[in-house]
Formats: structure tokens, sequence, C-alpha cells
């Protein structure tokens, strides 16, 4: 098996986000790998650890964004490939897409390609679909647990998460998964993976390395980029002498506000 | 310019999504706007009285696709069609659900289009359309706007706009469009629903449990377990029945913080934050959640959020309408009970 897996660099969940001259800043908050994408990247290694063959982590980004390829190189990728170029700088999803899709070309025989379900800076959740659009294969999202895999058949049975309920999806490969964090649970880098991480060359492919049609232009533009309006809200606390005081006030306020 | 805004009807089994009307009223004002028409697309096996219900809520036409290969929605031959139906698209808005996010992927790819998911604003300025979307989990907003002439996808955010009423006096046509689907390997086997029946983006009301639920030293487990994780387990899940209980008289769903969910008290179905739903009920209970940044991130925009928890420096508080300082294992079955004897169920 053949795996790709998708990873995108982003500041820390819990960092501070503001605006700062039209651009976002998140202080000195430190990058990491997209926490989706550990997901993604620790499903990659059980299929390798079952049915063999290697994982690539492929992420595109400025030439430093190299933080989330060692991670996942740290957690137990073979290797790992980093795409950037002036060129792509202020793409949208469609524009990212079609850069990664020549990405997974490139790469050339690959079983699957492996996304978070989504990055939590941009929070799209589309990039994935995409390539699997643009590379003609099937499309599985939001897999929160792979039934059976058979790589003589090329055959994958995957449960999808949906608002209603589980759905189970076959389809053949090569296919695109994008992954919820029910499916396991990352591993931590081994000491021995981070040294390992520390020392690997990563390669840089430019736009000149990619057969790309026509040059990737974003569809969208972000003209204006806020804090969203401060909510001024003052918490009435409920007072009363007994948890039941207590809890009739508050439905009564309820009813009052007319909440309810 | 096109003559049409385009609206995708997102159905379950045939069942549209109440968020689709939402869509098809967003789809009129803008239309309105601009001096053009709207255009309802419904994809399905039998889907005419989807169509018609699109038109009662204010499309002005539709245009279907029948085939017993979209009994199931496959984004693949969904996009295929959606693509086909609305090729000359400039603007197309679809309610956001799991299976509209795959479609306006696809359907972008297809006519090269930008995407704007889970939209909680529109403007029309010039003729042009901006969109209103969160970025960072809500930490921040931005405004999205078509480049050049590209056509823009927006799926609107569950809640954000209002539902229009059906008005079953509306007439439009509603016409058949065939579109050769190519053939594709995957394949639909079946649903568990164990997980399901969590319709959280749609609550009107959501009870929400955290880290607190498990918190009442006093419940005495069962002699059988003894493990004192599992002890743990059994005691937040007897305090989501407490939830469960309130949320029944509320008619409303259950949620939960993360660290509820990490703690296997629930299933992940039910988590609401950056990392789970995002939700803008009119009325948020949050019952033994702290208030941590990410949960915030998903339950911020609800119209009012009442908090109870112990410790009065929660940051939940400082988001909330209401907040009662107590233990939640007291308070959440007495507010329960006042409740049904205030509104008399």
């Amino acid at each position: 098996m053949n795996i790709l897996v998708c990873v995108k660099q982003t500041p820390d969940t819990a960092a501070t986000v503001t605006v700062e001259d039209g651009k976002v800043s998140w202080g000195e908050a430190p990058l990491v790998i997209n926490p989706w994408d550990e997901y993604a990247v620790e499903e990659a290694l059980k299929i390798k650890e079952n049915h063999g063959g290697t994982v690539t982590a492929l992420s595109l980004g400025p030439e430093d964004a190299r933080e989330a390829l060692k991670h996942a190189l740290a957690m137990g990728c073979d290797e790992a490939v980093l795409i950037s170029d002036p060129a792509f700088a202020g793409l949208d999803s469609l524009g990212v897409s079609q850069v990664l899709a020549a990405g997974v070309r490139k790469v050339g025989e690959v079983d699957l390609v492996f996304f978070g379900r989504a990055s939590v800076d941009s929070d799209t959740g589309i990039t994935g679909s995409q390539v699997a659009r643009r590379l003609g294969w099937p499309a599985l999202s939001l897999v929160a647990k792979i039934d059976e895999l058979a790589p003589s058949e090329k055959k994958i049975v995957v449960e999808r998460m949906l608002d209603e309920g589980r759905q189970q999806v076959s389809a053949t490969f090569p296919a695109v998964l994008s992954v919820v964090k029910e499916i396991n649970e990352p591993r931590y880098p081994s000491f021995m993976g981070i040294r390992k991480a520390s020392r690997a060359e990563i390669p840089i492919w430019g736009a000149s390395d990619l057969a790309l049609a026509d040059s990737p232009q974003a569809a969208i533009s972000w003209p204006e980029i806020f804090a969203p309006p401060k909510v001024d809200t003052q918490c009435e606390f409920i007072e009363g002498d007994s948890p039941a005081a207590q809890a009739t006030a508050l439905a009564n306020r309820l009813v009052e506000e007319k909440v309810i | 310019m096109a003559a049409n805004v385009f609206v995708y009807i997102d159905h379950f089994k045939g069942e549209a999504l109440p968020a689709s009307w939402e869509a098809v009223g967003t789809a009129r004002v803008v239309a309105d706007q601009l001096g053009q028409s709207v255009l309802a697309v419904v994809l399905g096996s039998e889907v005419e009285a989807l169509a018609k219900a699109a038109i009662a809520h204010g499309a002005d036409a539709a245009h279907i696709v029948e085939d017993t290969a979209l009994a199931e929605f496959r984004p693949e031959p969904y996009a295929d069609a959606f693509s086909r139906v609305a090729a000359d698209a400039h603007l197309v808005v679809m309610p956001t659900s799991g299976r509209t996010r795959e479609l306006a992927a696809m359907v972008a790819v297809d006519l090269k289009a930008g995407v704007a998911p889970d939209v909680i604003a529109i403007e029309v300025k010039d003729n042009r359309i901006l969109a209103t979307r969160p970025i960072y989990a809500g930490k921040l907003l931005t405004k999205i706007v078509a480049v050049g002439d590209r056509p823009l996808i927006i799926t609107l955010r569950s809640r954000a706009f209002p539902k229009p009423e059906a008005d079953s006096a509306r007439t439009g046509e509603v016409t058949k469009v065939p579109v050769e689907l190519k053939a594709t390997t995957t394949e639909v086997m079946g649903y568990s629903a164990s997980e399901g029946g969590v319709s959280l983006t749609d609550a009107a009301v959501i009870v929400s449990g955290g880290r607190g639920v498990s918190n009442n030293p006093g419940l005495e487990p069962p002699a059988g377990i003894t493990d004192e994780k599992e002890q743990e387990i059994w005691r937040a899940q007897q305090g989501f029945k407490l939830i469960e209980d309130l949320a029944r008289t509320l008619g409303g769903a259950v949620g939960a913080s993360r660290a509820a969910v990490d703690a296997a008290y629930i299933t992940y179905a039910h988590q609401v934050g950056q990392t789970g739903k995002v939700v803008a009920p009119d009325l948020y209970v949050a019952c033994g959640i702290s208030g941590a940044i990410q949960h915030l991130a998903g339950m911020r925009t609800a119209k009012t959020i009442v908090a109870i928890n112990k410790d009065p420096d929660a940051p939940i508080f400082k988001l909330a309408r209401f907040g009662v300082v107590g233990d939640l294992h007291s308070i959440v079955p007495a507010f329960n009970l006042a409740l049904k004897e205030r509104l008399g169920r």
C-alpha cells in the first residue's frame, strides 16, 4: 500500500488570533501540524503496519513550513515532501487542490490519500473532496472507521460520520479519504522518531516540478478579515436559598425574558 | 449576468433539511436585490415534491434530475448532475451539511468556482456578493468575494438565516433535466442509527454537559463496577440522564464538551466546539462546562446562554446571559421540575 497523507501547518488551537493591518496574527503561538491531520497520519501508519508499504507526508506552504512534516515524520512517516513556490501564495482551496492533485500525480503510484476533516485555520473542509474530483478518484469524507481493506481487490469499506448516523460505504482505490477524530488515537512521536525527523532532508517541489496544466489561481479573495463584534453580555447570576429556589427563579426569568 | 441564483435543496432520503428552506429564503432575498430569479435544484430518485416545496418557500422554478443512481447521496454523481444543471451559474446557495460540503467542493472544481462554507451573513454591494464566514474557529470573521467573473458557491450555516413560511399558492415550473451520470465505484451499503438522531445544528435548544457531569461523589455505583474509571463513566452517564431529561422538557438536543467526550462519557456525535459541531440555538444550557476557548467557539452565537457551574469564576459565565452557581446534579433536576410546572408539561 502506497499512502499519501496531506498535512497542513496551522497555529496552535489555543492561540489568541488577532488581525493586524488586515493580516491574521497569532503572536508567539507555535505553529503545529493541523490537529485533524494527526488522525490522518495515524490511520495511514496503521494501514502500513497491517499491510506493508510506504507512507509519504505532503504539505503545501511557505518554505519554512516544515513543522507539520517533521511531526508526521516523527510519528513514523517514511518520507515527506514540501510543495512551496511564491506562485502558490494566497491560493484558495480550489487552487490548493490543483497543486496537491499535481503533487499526488508526481508521487506516482498512490493507493490512498488521507486528509484530516478540515484545517483549524480556514476550516473549509473541502480540499480533500476537491483533490479527489481533480484526480477522478472516489472521495470518502468524514471517515470514522475503516471496516475492510482488501489490497488485492483494491476494495475499501468505511463508516462515515454523518448527522443522520453512521453510513457504511464501499469503494475501490485509489481513493481520497478525510478522517474524523473517532477513527483513532494518534500516537506521540517517539524519541527515535523525533531524532530521525530532525535529520531528515525534506525535498521542496516548486511550480516547475509539477505538471500543472495552467497556473493555479484563487477563485475568491478575502477583502476584509476582522474580529467578531464583542458581545457585551452581563451575566445575571440567579440567587436562591436552595437549588430548588435557584431553579425556580431561573425558570421564571427565562419565561419573563421570553427565552422559552 | 446570469439570470438565476441557484439554490440546492439538500435532503436525506427525500426529507429536506430545514436549512434548505433557509437557503431558498436567502437566495430569494439576494436574487431580488440583483434583479434575478431563484432556480431550485433537486437531485434524487423521486424528488418532485421537494421541487414543489422549494417553489412554495420562494423559488421561481425548479430543475430536477431523477435517476436511480441518485437514490443515495454520493458526491460524484450528485456533482455530475449539479454541475450540468448549473453550468452557467454565477451564484449558488446551499445549506451546510456533510453532503453539501462535498457537493460544493466538487462542483467548484467543475465550474472553476470559489466556495464559502458556513456563511453567517451575505450582503450585495454594487451587484457583487460578499459572504461573511468564521475562520480560526470563530475567533475571526472574513468576508469572501469571487475574483473577476468566477462563480461563487455559498453554504449557509444552519439557523443563521431566517426560514421563510411556505406559501402553497406560489407556482413555478418544475423541469426534469436528463443528465448522463458517470459510473462511480462508491456504493452506500447502509446506516447504523446508533449514533444518529443528534441533529445539533438544527436544534433550537441544546442542553450540554461537561466534565462536571461525573462529579457526583455521593452517587454509589453498582457493586459490579469496581474500576475507578468505569465508576467515573457510570456517574457521568447518570449525570447525562439528568441533562437528557432537561433537553426533553425543552424539546432540545443533548450536547457535550470535548472534555466529556474525551473522557468517554458520551459519543463524539454530541460534541460542540472547535473540533465538534458549531451550533447556534436559541437557547444553550451549559451544565458543568467551564468554557474552554475551543468550546466557546462552537456555541458563542447562541441567542441565550445559561450556565450552571460550581465555579463562579468559570469562563463560561463571561458569555452567559444567566448564570447559576451550584451543583448541576441538584440544579438540573430542580430546573427540569420547575420548567415542567411553568410550561405545564
